[in-house]
């Protein structure tokens, strides 16, 4: 398979506050790999890089083999990105939310609209296409926003936290359509603080402290532990929110 | 080329179509300089008499002497209250995915800058038609002369705001800069008084005044609606304009932190 994302070496920081150390690791087509880590790890300010609103101060980001800091138009034009905050216009409708991003992604017309209209279909949110999106419920929400991410058909998909503030059944459903898309070939890196959401042949990353202190499968790393007490060994049980 | 035109156009639709269905800001648009021309004007039309000043050929009322002004102030507004939403865009999100468009930012900016302008020529306009069923009125060649001066001021503006919104982080310290931009920008000009007038009272503000753009950017509008040339009002306008955008292009460089 190829590498979809590669970090290598990566540190940023906040002025004196180092919030990123010498990241590396990489993500392959068709791989659901889940950024893990608790709260303040870094997850945020890995996405912030990723999606180009902010610049390493060490190290090489890639996408699909292309420098994302040379060449940021391939990079931002092969991903789609899901914020960890709400990026709607919650007085329109979800079908004009979608058109808007797909013309911030060159596509209008009949290609917007089949392209719009194939997001949707994935995402199971084909009839709520004409629905303001204030009316829709956080679930739902979330979705659409997934779908937008959809719209220019992007081969990694970036998810920041996006289960934050649902339901039991919410989270569930948006975390089993991801992995869907991963069968399909997407690669997906999720940020997460929450195991439940981690299949044991997804590749987990664990941040901490801006540190990767582990990568690889699920279920070798958690060995006969359950995923949980393995994150909360690793990570110093003590100071995790419960 | 077509991509870029493509985001520019739904970037275009997005500014107009939360500017249709926020119709509160549409009105206090309206209101506030009808306010100034209906209630302001009139209280103070005999306190302070305009003499024959360029590009006026004859004895004016105040009404008229402060339209262009007036128009200039719901472009300061409007600039001022477009970079508000950008600052508050970028508190809950949509500037992230503005941002994050594979397009240049520059160009992206200049989009949302250049939306803001479009919805703030029609708030002048709007203000105009309201202004002419009290009288106040330009010639029909100066409602069109206006344009591209309303267009140039507009984009000046805009990218001062833009500017504003990529040094201010917080929504609660922009509304304190609103403040102190809006009122000393509006007041320190020659939108409500020519500027000899000033320099009778003092000639430290007069001279604040004549190194404020805000006061070529009336100036601008005022001889543009009276179809007289105005060479430096224009480059001063385009010049600080420029230097603005390139400002806040530069601040929202991804590599400042």
């Amino acid at each position: 398979m190829k590498t979809a994302l590669k970090l290598d070496h990566v540190s940023f920081d906040y002025g004196q506050k180092a919030a990123l150390k010498d990241v590396s690791f990489s993500v392959a087509d068709g791989t659901f790999c889940a950024l893990l880590g608790p709260n303040g790890a870094g997850k945020s300010t890995l996405f912030s890089l990723l999606s180009r609103l902010r610049i390493p101060a060490k190290g090489q980001i890639d996408i699909s083999g292309r420098s994302l800091l040379q060449d940021p138009m391939h990079g931002l034009a092969g991903m789609g990105i899901v914020f960890q905050q709400p990026t709607l216009d919650l007085d329109t409708t979800v079908r004009q939310n979608l058109i808007y991003f797909a013309g911030l992604h060159g596509l209008r017309g009949v290609d917007a609209h089949h392209s719009i209209t194939r997001a949707l279909t994935r995402m199971r949110m084909s009839e709520r296409a004409d629905e303001k999106v204030r009316l829709l419920n956080g679930g739902h929400r979330r979705r659409m926003e997934i779908a937008r991410a959809l719209v220019h058909n992007p081969r990694i998909l970036l998810l920041d936290e996006p289960t934050v503030g649902l339901d039991a059944q919410s989270r569930k459903d948006i975390t089993d359509h991801v992995h869907d898309l991963v069968a399909e070939g997407l690669a997906v890196l999720w940020a997460t603080h929450l195991v439940d959401e981690i299949g044991d042949h997804d590749q987990v990353v664990l941040l901490h402290e801006g540190r990767i202190i582990a990568d690889g499968p699920a279920q070798t790393l958690r060995g006969e532990d359950r995923l949980l007490d393995w994150y909360l060994h690793r990570t110093h049980a003590e100071n995790v929110m419960p | 080329m077509n991509h870029y035109l493509t985001a520019f156009q739904v970037i275009g639709m997005r500014e107009l179509r939360r500017f249709f269905t926020q119709r509160g800001r549409f009105l206090s648009a309206l209101v506030r300089p009808l306010v100034w021309l209906l209630i302001f004007a009139t209280g103070f039309r005999a306190a302070l008499g305009v003499s024959i000043i360029a590009p006026y050929q004859t004895y004016i009322t105040y009404e008229t002497y402060i339209l262009p002004g007036l128009c200039a102030m719901i472009l300061l507004f409007n600039g001022m209250q477009s970079s508000l939403s950008l600052v508050y865009d970028r508190e809950v999100g949509p500037m992230r995915l503005l941002l994050t468009a594979p397009l240049p930012r520059w160009w992206l900016l200049f989009s949302k800058l250049t939306a803001s302008v479009l919805v703030g020529c029609l708030q002048v306009y709007a203000f105009l038609a309201v202004a002419v069923l009290f009288g106040v009125k330009l010639s029909l060649a100066g409602y069109v002369l206006i344009l591209p001066a309303l267009i140039g001021v507009g984009l000046m503006l805009g990218a001062l705001g833009l500017l504003l919104s990529s040094v201010i982080r917080q929504l609660e310290n922009f509304a304190t800069v609103m403040n102190f931009v809006i009122f000393p920008v509006f007041f320190l000009s020659s939108a409500l008084y020519p500027l000899w007038r000033m320099r009778e009272s003092s000639e430290l503000l007069f001279y604040v005044c004549s190194w404020n753009p805000f006061t070529y950017a009336v100036e601008l509008v005022r001889f543009s609606a009276y179809a007289t040339s105005a060479p430096v009002q224009m480059a001063i306008v385009a010049g600080s304009g420029v230097v603005f955008f390139l400002l806040a292009n530069h601040l929202y460089d991804p590599a400042r932190r």
